[in-house]
């Protein structure tokens, strides 16, 4: 059971059944659809920014506890910081679920994304991790793209 | 193991399935420090070691290239190549191995009968049928072929326990109908669908009828000239031989009338830059070196199965699903996924708040493989307004002690989330 409840930590149990920022924004600045063709998994992501800040996030959609945690951990972290960051974070959070990150002090110091450390151990399972931040990333562009034209 | 059976001389406590899983070498392997509990029997079925040596017997003693050379080796392969064919002829009692065309499998099957018989026969505004249940290799190559012809496809609509609505099927075949094409065993929920009525039906308006037997060719023999199928396509890999082989049966009259798939070596006669005389059926339809340890190793899966007692094991089969239907339907907060009166080897099932995703992960760790996702039948999974089910599926080869295993791993699963 011991890889188990790495994988299936309370943070992640907590963030599927009671999912933060479970909702649409009906005046988004963008909002892309983000979809797992081999396993159904569905979400979008609905974005506001002001200027390079990410001023509002929140989801909507359905899939696996690992997919739904880890939109609504990204929600929750994601406000408030700057499209570069979003990047960053966007980074580590992959070498995370990858297990790319070896150093305990390292894992523990990403936070609530440290709940996701145990998908490593389960390779079938990182893409739907990676699922959402995947979506918040082309949603994050696809802002870009919207303000290089205007 | 605390298995309690409702009456005594069962066929659960009578069949020998000890002694089948014996003949299947995986079977006793331990996945995550646990006895493997397979029950993925829909994705893909277990090989019996007849069958392993059968293929590597093949490759250490028999082995050239077929159809081609005057030596004993090629000969060799020949004969074994076409013995397969005569077995599978049989199997489903063809008439004639003449009938019998080796493709990749079921879903190669379909795409080459849509892209040869599809292509002659269908013209703008005709329709193919095809119901609410099928594989989205049933789904996908009609769609193709439909597109590309400007026809039509159609699709039968299926009720709330997973059946096909008779009435409806019917209503649909009509003069615009050039071929139905219908599964004979759902994937993803078990139903077994009425083909030989349904055939009957479309006959009557002199519609010819494709029949998906992928799922239903493990769990009981079929006849296809009693179902008077005009076309009846399965899978190798999902009757316990190779993967990479599969079974197109074509009514001769049909097979001859048709264009050939794909054009290379073995399917021709004669070849000059002004013409091509085609060879005849079954070769027309088979262009290059076949896959020829797999047509060996399909054959040694039937003579394997042969050998087994089928009256018995349907029965059991049947008294399994029966078992593991009443053992996973007793557990709270767990919802079955298809209820059809007519059922074969499959149970699919939702939990509340769990994702089968999740379902899947936690069981495998157990040792316990099922099959979580939409299963390659999408529409179905719409139909039902669900991205997904878990399924577990099953072949003779499993026990009443692996249902109780998997009760416990749904259990344990209910346990991580109850966690919160």
């Amino acid at each position: 059971m011991s890889e188990l409840k790495a994988l299936y930590q309370e943070v992640i149990l907590d963030h599927n059944k009671n999912p933060r920022n479970f909702k649409r924004i009906e005046d988004a600045d963008c909002s892309v659809d983000g979809y797992n063709p081999l396993c159904g998994d569905h979400y979008t992501i609905f974005l506001k920014m002001n200027d390079e800040i990410i001023s509002e996030i929140a989801f909507v959609g359905s899939g696996c506890a690992i997919s739904k945690a880890s939109a609504s951990v990204m929600s929750t972290i994601l406000k408030g910081k700057t499209r570069t960051e979003a990047e960053q974070l966007f980074e580590k959070f992959h070498h995370l679920v990858r297990g790319e990150i070896k150093n305990d002090a390292d894992i523990d110091q990403m936070g609530k994304l440290a709940a996701f450390a145990g998908v490593s151990e389960f390779p079938a399972r990182v893409k739907c991790a990676i699922l959402p931040w995947h979506t918040m990333k082309n949603a994050v562009e696809k802002k870009k793209e919207t303000v290089s034209t205007e | 193991m605390n298995i309690t059976m409702s009456k005594t001389g069962s066929i659960l406590d009578t069949f020998p399935v000890e002694k089948i899983r014996r003949d299947f070498p995986i079977l006793g392997s331990r996945v995550h420090g646990k006895p493997l509990v397979y029950l993925d029997n829909a994705a893909s079925s277990q090989k019996p070691a007849f069958v392993i040596d059968a293929v590597q017997y093949y490759y250490t003693a028999q082995h050239s290239n077929v159809h081609r050379g005057v030596h004993y080796l090629s000969e060799l392969a020949t004969k074994k190549y076409e013995e397969a064919r005569v077995k599978v002829g049989e199997f489903i009692n063809a008439g004639s191995e003449r009938e019998i065309i080796f493709v990749r499998g079921a879903t190669e099957a379909i795409n080459l009968v849509a892209a040869t018989y599809g292509r002659m026969e269908l013209n703008p505004g005709d329709e193919v049928l095809i119901t609410g249940l099928e594989h989205h290799s049933n789904i996908v190559p009609w769609q193709m072929i439909c597109e590309a012809k400007s026809a039509v496809l159609r699709v039968a609509p299926i009720n709330d326990n997973g059946e096909i609505v008779q009435d409806e099927f019917n209503r649909l075949l009509t003069g615009k109908t050039k071929i139905a094409a219908i599964g004979h065993v759902s994937n993803a929920l078990g139903t077994v669908n009425p083909v030989k009525q349904m055939i009957a039906a479309a006959h009557m308006k002199n519609i010819p009828v494709l029949v998906d037997g992928a799922q239903a060719v493990p769990h009981f023999r079929v006849d296809v000239r009693d179902l008077d199928a005009d076309f009846y396509v399965f899978s190798s890999h999902k009757v316990f031989g190779p993967t990479g082989i599969g079974i197109l049966y074509g009514k001769s009259r049909l097979l001859e009338s048709m264009p050939p798939y794909q054009g290379g070596g073995d399917m021709i006669k004669s070849v000059t830059f002004e013409k091509t005389i085609f060879n005849d059926i079954p070769y027309k339809c088979e262009a290059g070196t076949p896959h020829i340890e797999g047509a060996v190793g399909l054959g040694a899966a039937i003579e394997y199965l042969n050998s087994l007692d089928w009256h018995n094991i349907q029965e059991y089969e049947q008294a399994l699903l029966e078992f593991a239907e009443k053992e996973i339907s007793a557990i709270d907060g767990l919802k079955i996924i298809g209820n059809a009166k007519e059922k074969a080897g499959v149970i699919s099932f939702v939990m509340d708040g769990i994702h089968p995703h999740d379902i899947g992960t936690i069981l495998d760790r157990e040792g316990i493989a099922i099959r979580t996702g939409h299963h390659c039948a999408q529409p179905v999974m719409e139909r039902f307004g669900i991205p997904a089910t878990a399924r577990a599926s099953f072949a003779f080869y499993n026990t009443p002690g692996e249902v109780m295993a998997l009760v416990r791993g749904i259990k344990k699963v209910k346990e991580v989330f109850e966690y919160v």
